[in-house]
């Protein structure tokens, strides 16, 4: 949807009256929108003419077939809006990308929420969204938006997903009873040397390193005790995926029989019929993701596409697409009976039955941590 | 009086070389100098730096053992694999220079065809040929010859078959380019004065060809030493070489000040192989033998 001058003045004047706008800027940009209106030649009409393409970036694989069939696809025919897309495989390598780039380059960030924000926040390179033309982000769980809030008071991100990472198994080899009985345990478990796996991140080893010797995974007292549980998991590991395309890989080949999982990627190779199974111990880390839209977008776009893949149909369409149960709020919106069989999936929309990072802990420890978990992971 | 332009004149010299180099003044020069500028940075958090000077990255990496520990195993997995490459490639070179094959341009062109699949998906093809479920296992395993699949992934043995298949074609065409500039009438001679086959070949036709050789091993060294997603896609993690510790501190802990320190390192080192090379054998054998 191209947006017209007039509809431009009408969110300034919005912004302005909701108190996000002083009213000096406000008159500022109006002046200077009535004075480009006033002087505009033929072909300053071309230059400042709506936006034709949002960038956005994401994860790649099912997850991002599923937004871009039942999100961006439905997008683009309504809007005449194009949405160019860009995969990463870890998020830190496209941090990279960004800050190598111009403000702009990249725009809206399929981002692995709080842990991942608070980084952007720090390299300055979030933005200021404007929650009002966002009108759907009223149905998402509130659970989900305050961490974001403690952050930063105005947002840069919407949480749209979550889910989390657990146990996924080869039921081939290890039976459901003995999954649910050893738990992360199995992680750690000899008589699978050389066939266990796990997410190459620094998060996800030392969280399931807190689960193996007993401790609270957001406040960690014994660090060399979770250290020699993540070199014990490497001497016993085949591989340490680092993408969700190589763990559906691993797995359906037969490389694994254990991993640490994504819920999602793991629904995604049951419904190819993979004889994979799935369980959530104890104080398996949950996660969320969220749009988050960088500093230099063009805003006014980018909040219409956050607005759009918000809507309920269209949510929930990408939620049971991507197996990750979607951001709204079931006491709010009626979700799908495939939604709530989702592994993860909360459906008293608090997400107390949830153990998220604490975002200000971990990144306390984040750069100690990765330093320590990339010498491991090499053989330190 | 005004100077005229002659045919051999410095200026037109310098007018000719001028593009090509503000082309490395900017695209090799600069982005180097950039990255030295970096190593004296300081990290502050993961994505964060400021410009203020500190020599602590250049202060850890001499005095923490894991870096001069993974150059030395980086070298050494170079050095493996560039050996490997000269045993292997020289004999196809011999035989593309030796046959009378009336289309011997077709056994080149098969050199070059690999060159025309994605690097990565050449790599990632031996995981098919390598896995567990791969073309060798199962059929291992249908013949009942192993019972349980061999471990032939995701090791330093796969990382550096991975780097055998991408380099070998760089060697060869090397090797092959030094043995056409040999004269066939210095073997011929050779063999009129009673020398056997093997004789000739070890009397004429291997020293004249050494130059080859030694720019093939050079080649193939640096850019096995060089090598990041060979080691990423076949290896484990304790087969990580030195470019991916480069990769991981940049793209994983975001310090570019650390990050830019190991590359700069990496840079000197092989820059160093480089030069002994340049200095006792010369540039000229590698440029033919990329020029074909």
């Amino acid at each position: 949807m191209k947006l017209t001058t007039t509809k431009r003045l009408e969110r300034l004047h919005d912004r302005y009256a909701n108190g996000d706008l002083s009213r000096r800027t406000f008159l500022t940009l109006t002046a200077a929108a009535a004075a480009s209106a006033g002087l505009s030649m033929p072909w300053m009409g071309r230059a400042l003419a709506a936006v034709q393409e949002v960038r956005f970036d994401g994860w790649g694989g099912t997850v991002q077939d599923a937004i871009d069939k039942f999100a961006f696809q439905p997008y683009t025919a309504k809007t005449k809006i194009k949405v160019v897309q860009g995969t990463f495989g870890d998020e830190d390598e496209i941090i990279t990308k960004i800050k190598t780039a111009k403000p702009g380059d990249y725009q809206v960030i399929h981002s692995s929420g709080v842990n991942y924000y608070i980084k952007y926040v720090n390299a300055g390179l979030t933005s200021e969204i404007n929650e009002a033309n966002i009108p759907n982000m009223a149905n998402v769980l509130q659970p989900m938006i305050e961490p974001f809030r403690k952050l930063t008071p105005k947002l840069s991100a919407v949480p749209y997903d979550y889910g989390t990472t657990g146990i996924a198994y080869n039921t081939k080899v290890i039976s459901p009873e003995e999954a649910k009985e050893k738990g992360a345990a199995l992680l750690l478990d000899k008589k699978y040397a050389g066939k266990v796996g796990g997410y190459s991140d620094m998060t996800t080893r030392v969280w399931y390193a807190a689960l193996a010797t007993g401790q609270d995974p957001n406040n960690l007292k014994d660090m060399d005790a979770i250290w020699a549980k993540v070199r014990e998991t490497r001497d016993l590991a085949k591989k340490f995926w680092s993408s969700g395309a190589e763990l559906m890989d691993l797995l359906s080949k037969g490389e694994i029989v254990v991993t640490d999982a994504w819920s999602g990627r793991v629904a995604a190779l049951q419904d190819q019929g993979h004889p994979i199974g799935y369980l959530d111990p104890a104080g398996s880390y949950a996660w969320m993701e969220d749009m988050l839209i960088l500093k230099g977008s063009p805003m006014a776009e980018c909040e219409e596409l956050i607005n759009f893949m918000l809507d309920p149909a269209t949510s929930i369409a990408v939620a049971e697409g991507q197996s990750y149960p979607p951001s709204l709020d079931p006491n709010k919106v009626k979700l799908t009976e495939k939604i709530e069989k989702l592994p993860a999936f909360d459906k008293t929309g608090t997400m107390k039955s949830l153990t998220f990072a604490d975002p200000t802990y971990w990144a306390t420890n984040e750069d100690a941590w990765t330093k320590q978990w990339n010498r491991i992971s090499k053989g330190a | 009086m005004k100077r005229r332009w002659t045919l051999y004149d410095p200026r037109l010299a310098w007018m000719l070389v001028a593009p090509v180099l503000l082309l490395l003044i900017f695209f090799l020069v600069l982005p180097i100098a950039v990255m030295a500028g970096y190593t004296f940075f300081t990290f502050v958090t993961a994505g964060v730096e400021t410009s203020a000077l500190t020599t602590a990255n250049w202060h850890e990496f001499l005095t923490d053992s894991y870096y001069s520990g993974f150059l030395l195993k980086t070298l050494r997995v170079g050095a493996i694999t560039a050996a490997l490459c000269g045993v292997l490639g020289y004999f196809p070179a011999y035989f593309i220079w030796a046959t009378t094959f009336r289309h011997k341009w077709l056994l080149l062109l098969l050199l070059i065809v690999p060159f025309w699949i994605s690097f990565t998906i050449r790599t990632f093809s031996w995981i098919n040929i390598l896995g567990e479920q791969g073309v060798i296992n199962v059929a291992l395993l249908k013949l009942g010859i192993i019972n349980e699949p061999l471990p032939m992934l995701y090791n330093e043995g796969a990382v550096i078959l991975g780097m055998l298949h991408f380099l070998l074609p760089y060697m060869i065409l090397n090797v092959y380019v030094s043995l056409e500039s040999i004269d066939r009438t210095l073997i011929s001679a050779a063999r009129s004065m009673g020398c056997t086959s093997a004789q000739a070949f070890r009397e004429v036709t291997l020293p004249l060809s050494l130059p080859g050789l030694a720019a093939g091993l050079l080649l193939c060294f640096v850019l096995a030493a060089g090598s990041y997603v060979t080691p990423q896609l076949l290896g484990s993690g304790r087969d990580a070489l030195f470019g991916n510790l480069i990769y991981d501190t940049i793209m994983g802990e975001l310090n570019w000040p650390m990050g830019a320190t190991l590359s700069i390192v990496l840079f000197i080192v092989l820059g160093l192989f480089a030069a002994v090379y340049t200095r006792y054998m010369g540039m000229s054998q590698i440029v033919k033998g990329l020029g074909g």
